[in-house]
């Protein structure tokens, strides 16, 4: 069976001075998600995760164009869809639960209006059952007393409530597909925790798909089946999270690993030296390797390929291919031999 | 030795009026209510607690940007309150902060070097070129080139605009500073990288930190002991290992178990605190997280519970102890 998602060599640059400047803001990124999984991308601010996610949902601003690579979603190649094609898949097929809930919920709308409008345009509902399809969300989504909630306006909810009926909205139409970018950045500990246990229980319930964008790892690591970890537009390793959290591969996943603070542990973090680089100006060869602890002569001239080191598991790194790394453990022995 | 910052029975309430004639006051949040704590000099003190629990307001107060209602602040062995003149001034230029957001906190029409000498030019009587040393030799503690002295803070990026903000709280000899979620806006590479800086700089300077935040890994992991506020209040407050091994306050332990994994094979709870933090306008009677609480008892709705210590440093606001 063809997978749910399939994002092959898929390419989004930003074009700007009629042409003259282009900003590979994606960068070949492909990966696969079958129905009821979880991925998530992980990267820090401007490594190309938000963009990647808005390439799939056609909502990309006036300046980005998909320049190269395919989205299958459901048999369909959604980046060659017009946006009128495009409208009937958003909110029915995929549906995105973006950061900031004030600023996705319309002030001047009833929560009833905002919940009820997915299930109107693409289910075709009306009169009694929409009322009880928004019902159903708004209980679905743990909001009390829906029948009274759903006739307020969003300032009168709390910032947890608020997401929750971004959530009921999303799900409105009865998605296989949910995008999520930094949903419970805004939240606190406890309302974050409460946020992810029930998207996971919707999820079982109604098989949905999320792609969960992130720069937080510990979100992935209670989340997602499947990890990709991006750095300047290009997803240097992907795996399941259990591989990539017990034997990362790439040092750029292994240094984001190393500087996540552990519970009850006083070791000193592994800092990352330098910055995320400017996507306009990114160093030749490996876009990692002027940060890299491992990095090798090669690494500055010739970017590595994609390796799969086993199973699904891929790395974009010099040191994982088999023919580069052997001879560097030896130097690795000799020097620890001398 | 006294320590550095005592701080007893701290209270802030602020009103809430209606109308604008005759100004009524109909209610009054109790943002901070009763709190007390100490600082010693080259200690960490974090502070940790969901959004309204009055963490904030506790660092402008200590900040003297709002005045307390009621309780005092001890700076070296003397009350801050009634300071004024030189006193106060020696106390303004001892205490420094560093605030959450980087790009907010430093003004965009000043050079580096305008920032981080402004202190000195206010509190000390150096001349130019002693600024200009002073200067260089506190970017070079953070870990700043003397050169970008004359930059602008557009031209610098998250963390390093943090660290001028650390520069600038360091320049005039500091004993405290205030650190206010000095790193939930930085990226998570760069976070290490700070939290790294800052603990040197302890280690270097043997400044003390009162250390902010909600995230409970990140203020773990810089903080000596730490104190946890719920409505105004400290509930629990402990050695920071100790608070980790065994924390005893049901609403700690809720933000243990509401904490990420660090892997994915962690063995979690599941939550066990529903609902949200009540508006401190109406707290709830006797203990304020008995709504909440999963174990509640019938006594924890009428009567308050003190904070009491229950092993040496370590002390919880709970009836169950």
């Amino acid at each position: 069976m063809a997978s749910l998602l399939q994002v092959s060599d898929l390419q989004t640059h930003y074009v700007s001075f009629g042409g003259e400047r282009i900003i590979k803001a994606v960068d070949r990124v492909s990966f696969t998600l079958e129905e009821g999984q979880t991925l998530g991308i992980v990267g820090e601010s401007g490594c190309g995760k938000t963009t990647t996610c808005l390439s799939i949902v056609g909502l990309l601003p006036a300046a980005a164009r998909i320049v190269g690579g395919s989205i299958e979603f459901a048999g369909q190649d959604l980046a060659r869809l017009s946006q009128r094609e495009m409208r009937r898949i958003r909110g029915a097929q995929i549906a995105m639960i973006l950061q900031d809930p004030m600023a996705s919920l319309n002030p001047l709308f009833s929560i009833y209006t905002q919940v009820a409008e997915p299930a109107y345009y693409h289910r075709a509902l009306r009169g009694r059952s929409l009322r009880e399809r928004v019902r159903e969300l708004l209980n679905a989504v743990r909001i009390p007393s829906p029948m009274l909630r759903m006739r307020e306006y969003p300032h009168q909810m709390s910032g947890g409530m608020r997401q929750r009926i971004v959530g009921a909205i999303a799900l409105a139409g009865g998605p296989r597909l949910i995008i999520a970018d930094e949903p419970t950045t805004n939240l606190d500990v406890t309302i974050q925790a409460q946020y992810l246990d029930l998207l996971k229980e919707l999820q079982e319930k109604t098989g949905v798909a999320i792609i969960f964008v992130t720069h937080n790892l510990g979100i992935v690591a209670r989340m997602c089946d499947k990890l990709a970890v991006m750095y300047a537009g290009k997803i240097v390793e992907a795996g399941s999270v259990r591989d990539l959290f017990t034997t990362p591969k790439h040092p750029y996943t292994k240094a984001l690993l190393g500087s996540m603070p552990k519970l009850g542990s006083k070791e000193k973090l592994l800092a990352i030296p330098g910055q995320p680089p400017d996507l306009a100006t990114l160093p030749p060869g490996c876009a990692f390797h002027p940060r890299c602890p491992e990095a090798l002569p090669i690494c500055a001239c010739e970017e590595p390929g994609e390796v799969r080191v086993d199973g699904s598991r891929t790395a974009r790194c010099w040191r994982a291919e088999p023919q580069i790394n052997d001879p560097a453990k030896e130097i690795h022995a000799a020097a620890a031999g001398n | 030795m006294p320590p550095l910052l005592e701080i007893e029975g701290l209270t802030k309430h602020f009103p809430v009026t209606i109308a604008i004639f005759p100004r009524k006051k109909v209610a009054w949040v109790k943002a901070v209510d009763g709190i007390d704590f100490a600082v010693a000099s080259g200690e960490t003190l974090g502070v940790i607690g969901e959004s309204g629990c009055g963490k904030t307001t506790t660092s402008k107060l200590i900040l003297l940007q709002e005045s307390p209602t009621a309780g005092t602040i001890r700076f070296d062995g003397q009350d801050i309150t009634g300071l004024a003149g030189p006193d106060l001034m020696r106390y303004r230029r001892e205490v420094q902060v560093v605030f959450q957001d980087p790009y907010s906190s430093l003004s965009p029409r000043m050079r580096v070097s305008e920032i981080v000498a402004e202190p000195l030019q206010i509190h000390t009587s150096l001349s130019r070129e002693q600024q200009h040393d002073r200067v260089a030799e506190v970017l070079d503690l953070v870990g700043l080139r003397p050169e970008v002295a004359r930059l602008f803070p557009h031209e610098f990026s998250g963390g390093q605009r943090q660290r001028i903000a650390i520069a600038r709280a360091l320049v005039t000899n500091t004993r405290l500073i205030v650190l206010d979620e000095p790193v939930s806006a930085l990226d998570v590479s760069i976070r290490a990288q700070i939290m790294n800086q800052l603990e040197e700089l302890q280690q270097r300077l043997g400044v003390s930190y009162l250390f902010i935040g909600h995230d409970l890994a990140t203020v773990a992991h810089i903080s000596h002991r730490i104190a946890v506020m719920y409505l105004g209040q400290i509930v629990e407050l402990a050695d920071a290992l100790e608070l980790c091994k065994k924390p005893l306050h049901p609403y700690t332990q809720a933000l243990f178990t509401a904490a990420l994994p660090a892997h994915p094979d962690e063995k979690r709870e599941r939550l066990t605190i529903a609902g949200e933090v009540p508006s401190a306008l109406a707290p709830p009677s006797g203990c304020r997280f008995h709504p909440r609480c999963p174990q509640a008892m019938a006594r924890c709705s009428v009567e308050a519970p003190t904070r009491k210590e229950v092993a040496p440093g370590h002390s919880v606001a709970c009836h169950l102890y």
